[in-house]
């Protein structure tokens, strides 16, 4: 008993987890029980997945070690090529697949720039911040390109679908991604070494785990779903504007450390970050509904940011005083 | 008889430069199966750098390396523990942060399915193979879900020594496994060492510690400024012959 609360209580997510559970239930009592409603919850999970996949994709790098401000612009860049190719007259999967491949060689770039040179990656992603960004509105030709609606199959990433309409279909795509980035990470080999070139990286090394390619595929698993993340965006609100995503990159580490992960990696977990960045986004949609003045949001972002983390470590010192046998 | 005598890892005139100092200036040893061997030195003499040869972390520049007897390539610590070559470094062998059944199988992990060396993790094996590891090398562990951070030095030594011999080693280095181990701990490992024989292991037994050393080899080789400068079974040797070489 005394074991499983030391191991609950050591659970990176724990103080989010906590955290989310009472603010849902102030926001439930401030707004007169609209918050868990299905029209509210219709807002809320139908946004959700696109700041969550992020989350997932910066929450796994940062628990192998590294980081990527670079998803913000990535979140613009993917849908901008993949719209620009559909006017070339691409059809709308091989245009996604091309999108998506530039999403994974800018994680490639991220990636071997940052390990080849032995520079923080914290330099090599904003430098790629600015240079995706930039990209995202040359090939736009300073115009978005207009999405061919007959050609998308938006029924596949975000028409309602659900009992009650209650969530969008990318919604069922981030519980599909979740779940399997969660498994990468927990339940195969694969995660073991990220966990340990996170953990300890020397000791990775001399146990003989590729800790270089390693990274590189966190680095590019992370594009590829902020990439993916932007596509859903641009589908729902159906045109792929270049400004879209900024600012994300941050709010992504936010909902990342939020849930627990540390910036000196090794530790955090995907659930974690995607407790994380559903905090952010009931604290958004509690405020409104709650009729606080919204430009309160960021500030509450911040200092949830602190209290988690500051909750989180208390409650991870609690859990290792306990004094059970090994 | 004559593949006993046959040296299990030789090296021969092994180089090491890093960028402008010459770490290791032409070494040639054997490591004969069965022994222990101490390997002792000061700062800088070069005995971490052909230990870390030998564990792949670093590549040799000139030189061969024989095990037994066919020359060799060791170019990751993959090789080298494919070659039967564990090593038990002094910090940097175990991630805090995991707990003990995964730090067991780092890089090794049993799997369930497999799709081109990527699989299922089967953890329900890697934790009965770790309690039973722990339990060879006579250290008690309830839990192999506790953190390895939580352990003490001594514990933590223990399970790299369980990890190294569940692999089955044949040739176990230790580098300076005592440091910072309570006198009770540091008797362990050199019990530890002095049992590797009668598991058909060989011991290559790194420290600064000369009492250490020779409370548990057959054969001192020391090294100052990259070479080596004293090769003798310890019958033939005392402490203070072999500070004096140092």
């Amino acid at each position: 008993m005394r074991r499983l609360l030391k191991l609950s209580l050591q659970k990176p997510e724990l103080a989010a987890a906590l955290l989310l559970l009472i603010l849902i239930i102030v926001f439930q009592i401030k707004s007169n029980g609209v918050f868990i409603g299905i029209a509210n919850m219709r807002g809320v999970l139908g946004l959700l997945p696109e700041m969550a996949l992020v989350a997932v994709g910066v929450t796994l790098l940062m628990i192998c070690g590294e980081f990527d401000l670079s998803v913000g612009s990535v979140f613009a860049l993917m849908p901008m090529s993949f719209a620009v190719l559909m006017t070339m007259g691409w059809g709308f999967w091989p245009a996604m697949v091309a999108g998506l491949m530039v999403c994974a060689l800018v994680g490639f770039l991220n990636g071997w720039l940052t390990i080849r040179f032995n520079i923080p990656s914290f330099i090599t992603t904003l430098g790629m911040l600015y240079m995706a960004r930039s990209m995202t509105v040359v090939i736009s030709g300073g115009f978005p390109p207009r999405l061919k609606a007959d050609e998308i199959p938006s029924w596949l990433f975000v028409s309602f679908v659900g009992p009650g309409n209650v969530f969008r279909a990318s919604f069922l795509w981030f519980i599909a991604i979740a779940v399997l980035v969660s498994l990468l990470l927990a339940k195969t080999n694969f995660g073991n070494w990220v966990r340990a070139t996170g953990g300890f990286l020397p000791a990775a090394n001399a146990m003989g785990i590729p800790t270089a390619r390693v990274k590189m595929a966190c680095f590019m698993i992370c594009s590829v779903l902020a990439g993916f993340a932007g596509m859903l965006q641009v589908l729902r609100l159906g045109s792929p504007l270049p400004s879209i995503g900024e600012g994300l990159e941050l709010f992504a580490v936010a909902a990342a450390v939020i849930g627990g992960a540390s910036l000196l990696g090794g530790i955090g977990s995907i659930l974690g970050g995607i407790i994380g960045a559903t905090l952010i986004r009931v604290i958004d949609n509690g405020m409104v509904l709650s009729q606080v003045d919204s430009n309160w949001f960021k500030f509450a972002v911040g200092a949830l940011t602190i209290l988690a983390v500051v909750g989180n470590s208390w409650l991870r010192k609690r859990g290792r005083a306990m004094k059970v046998e090994t | 008889m004559v593949a006993d005598q046959q040296p299990i890892i030789s090296v021969r005139n092994l180089h090491k430069w890093y960028s402008g100092v010459h770490a290791l200036k032409g070494v040639s040893l054997d490591f004969r199966r069965n022994e222990a061997v101490g390997l002792v030195g000061d700062n800088g003499a070069g005995k971490s750098t052909l230990i870390s040869i030998l564990a792949g972390l670093h590549p040799k520049d000139e030189g061969e390396i024989l095990v037994d007897g066919n020359p060799v390539e060791i170019t990751n610590p993959r090789d080298a523990m494919n070659l039967g070559i564990e090593t038990i470094y002094q910090y940097n062998s175990m991630v805090p942060n995991m707990s003990i059944a995964r730090n067991m199988f780092i890089g090794r992990e049993p799997l369930k399915l497999s799709v081109m060396g990527f699989g299922l993790l089967d953890e329900a094996r890697m934790r009965a193979e770790s309690v039973a590891a722990i339990a060879n090398v006579d250290l008690h562990l309830r839990s192999p879900d506790a953190l390895v951070g939580e352990l003490s030095g001594g514990q933590r030594q223990g399970v790299a020594i369980a990890r190294a011999m569940h692999f089955k080693s044949k040739v176990m280095i230790l580098d300076e496994p005592t440091n910072h181990l309570s006198v009770k701990e540091t008797t362990k490992v050199i019990g530890f060492v002095k049992s590797l024989r009668a598991q058909n292991v060989t011991g290559i037994f790194i420290s600064h510690n000369m009492h250490h050393v020779f409370a548990c080899c057959d054969r001192i080789v020391a090294m100052a400024l990259g070479k080596v400068v004293l090769d003798k079974p310890i019958a033939e040797t005392s402490i203070e012959e072999v500070n004096e070489v140092l």
